[in-house]
């Protein structure tokens, strides 16, 4: 069942290629069906996951035995990746379906689209650190063929920028593999996760080199400061749904999850080397934050506080402590949600304005009454107001600063929050609630298609509710037992290779 | 010593292409650097599987069995000449609608973003 999670979008992305070109509906009802699929797919696998020993299921590639053969695995980890990115994905093509009319050649967008997908379930079910790459290759070529999807002179610059950035992450990456192969002679999570416990201390300095190269790979692709440059430019320029999926999840699938898994799971990461994830998360927040604050453009500012967002994740989880972790992973759901749910908004503020300049916006309050509440929630939501998910995530990030005496870096998350919300007070302000700039250009507004509108009710829905995963009763259900996963470091090696 | 001098090499030609994208001003000089940046750790990577007078991993008939090369890295660097292709591709073909759009390949002409 697991190998379903890149057959069904690859598998949707070459017959819509195949015949999206004759038959134009056709590829709106696949894309969606796919995605609806893969959603109850990975809500099936959640529950499966609680019956089986260990929280691990493997699936054999072609049934060769690991470490020769690819293996896929899936634990809690990844089953909240995957709830995570398919939702999104879902909400961002039935946001598409709609919102796409604007463009020529939608089918050659859904299938990019799916291709995107593919890559990106692919990094979050492979236990195989080629594989892993390919995979992440495939959603990173689709992700720039998509920047540049409009073909306008910005997009196509932006579309460079991040080809070339991406390309050198990628080099990076693979390098780091090479040095991986060379030293361990396997490619096998489970099994460089072995070896490498058995190696005594003072060999693993390779490893030390490895660990670095690939803080800088996946820091480029997760778009962490000082390795930020491509994002604010190549998030705005996608189309709305796309910049949602980018920020949304593919930062954090290609970025955060890879590094992640390989740095606590592989590698088994030291102390001291998690203070460079620390520092990086808190320079990230700082800087995404102060360059969000200037913004006029609204999918601009919206890129620049990913930045910043991911910050929290990273500061979190670098932490280490069990409820850093558990504020990080939380944040990255919650992150997840509400900033693809505002891209989303400035996707239908452009559908119906063709502007996106916060400053020729504003009286939208009356004539679009449900992107204005999505926006509403969005925004509290990222700003950390109560009861919203961003509060519970922003809250145990900083209570887990506070536990390991690391005040400096709580009183900073708590005044980057302070500053994103002076941001959001300005969109929701100029964007929203103010009259109208210019009268002549208003009156024919009004409120987005039904599809546009259902994508982010359901995701503004989604940002209310996400925060009973914090309650302790739910909390042991799902969130703890990710945190586990991370916790118990390299013993995953074990735990697979007796689950086989 | 001398064992270590292909992959002077490959540090060299590694560097060579990062020069490249750092440095140069024109697009398709740009693509070509991260071309050679590929073609390093492809190199890189068949080295590391590399063992000095060993044969091709295939084991005939008939034959006794002989130290071989590690096969394993070949396969991988296939399926990575392959990625760098497509992105090659896709990279050329963006350059070529820039060019379109701007009417030159000089990036310090191409800056329509800022901010």
């Amino acid at each position: 069942m697991i190998p379903l999670f890149t057959v069904i979008p690859l598998g949707t992305a070459f017959i819509v290629a195949l015949i999206g070109r004759f038959v134009k509906w056709l590829s709106d009802i696949f894309a969606t069906l796919a995605n609806l699929v893969l959603v109850v797919l990975s809500f099936f696998l959640l529950v499966k996951l609680q019956s089986t020993p260990n929280n691990v299921i493997t699936y054999k590639v072609g049934g060769w035995i690991p470490p020769f053969g690819i293996l896929l695995v899936v634990d809690y980890l990844s089953v909240m990746m995957l709830l995570t990115v398919n939702i999104v994905a879902l909400c961002s093509t039935v946001f598409s379906i709609s919102y796409m009319e604007r463009y020529t050649d939608k089918w050659k967008y859904y299938s990019l689209f799916m291709l995107m997908l593919a890559g990106m379930n692919g990094v979050i079910i492979t236990g195989d650190i080629f594989n892993m790459y390919v995979f992440l290759e495939i959603a990173a070529i689709a992700s720039y063929a998509l920047v540049s999807f409009g073909c306008e002179s910005e997009e196509l610059e932006a579309s460079f920028k991040y080809l070339v950035l991406g390309s050198v992450a990628s080099s990076l990456i693979l390098l780091s593999i090479a040095l991986v192969y060379s030293y361990i002679s396997s490619l096998n999570f489970a099994d460089i996760a072995k070896v490498l416990e058995n190696l005594p201390k003072e060999r693993t300095y390779i490893i030390k080199f490895v660990i670095m190269l690939m803080i800088v790979g996946f820091g480029l692709k997760a778009a962490l400061v000082p390795f930020h440059s491509w994002l604010p430019d190549a998030h705005p320029s996608a189309p709305a749904p796309i910049s949602a999926m980018l920020s949304g999840v593919l930062i954090k699938t290609l970025g955060i999850y890879a590094l992640v898994r390989l740095l606590f799971n592989v590698f088994g990461i030291q102390q001291n080397m998690l203070k460079i994830l620390v520092l990086l998360g808190i320079l990230s927040m700082i800087v995404g934050v102060i360059l969000a604050l200037y913004q006029w453009d609204y999918k601009r500012l919206l890129a620049y506080h990913s930045i910043s967002q991911v910050g929290y994740i990273i500061l979190g989880i670098g932490l280490g402590t069990p409820l850093g972790i558990l504020g990080g992973i939380f944040h990255l759901i919650n992150h997840s949600l509400f900033k693809s749910l505002l891209f989303l908004t400035s996707g239908a503020t452009e559908y119906t304005l063709s502007t996106r300049d916060l400053r020729l916006m504003g009286g939208l309050k009356q004539k679009m009454p449900y992107t204005t509440f999505c926006a509403l929630v969005g925004s509290m939501s990222i700003s950390g107001i109560p009861p919203f998910n961003g509060f519970w995530s922003k809250f145990i990030i900083i209570l887990a600063c506070i536990q390991i005496n690391n005040i400096f870096a709580a009183i900073i998350a708590a005044v980057v929050s302070l500053l994103t919300l002076s941001s959001f007070t300005k969109v929701m302000k100029y964007g929203f609630y103010t009259e109208p700039q210019n009268n002549t250009a208003q009156i024919q507004i009004k409120e987005v298609p039904v599809y546009m509108v259902i994508s982010m009710l359901i995701l503004s829905v989604l940002c209310i509710i996400a925060g009973i995963l914090v309650l302790p009763q739910i909390r042991t259900l799902f969130l703890d037992k990710v945190v586990f996963v991370l916790q118990k470091g390299t013993e995953y090696g074990n735990i697979v290779f007796s689950n086989l | 010593m001398a064992g270590y001098i292909p992959y002077i090499l490959c540090l060299i030609l590694f560097l060579v292409g990062l020069y490249a994208i750092l440095v140069k001003k024109n697009l398709i000089k740009i693509i070509i650097g991260l071309g050679i940046i590929d073609y390093s750790l492809n190199l890189f990577f068949v080295l590391v599987g590399y063992k000095k007078g060993s044969g091709f991993p295939i084991l005939t008939k008939g034959e006794t069995v002989h130290p071989m090369v590690d096969p394993l890295p070949q396969a991988l660097v296939l399926t990575a000449i392959v990625i760098g292709l497509a992105v090659t591709m896709l990279m050329i073909a963006i350059a070529i609608r820039l060019y379109e759009k701007y009417g030159t390949f000089d990036i310090t002409q191409i800056r329509k973003l800022k901010g």
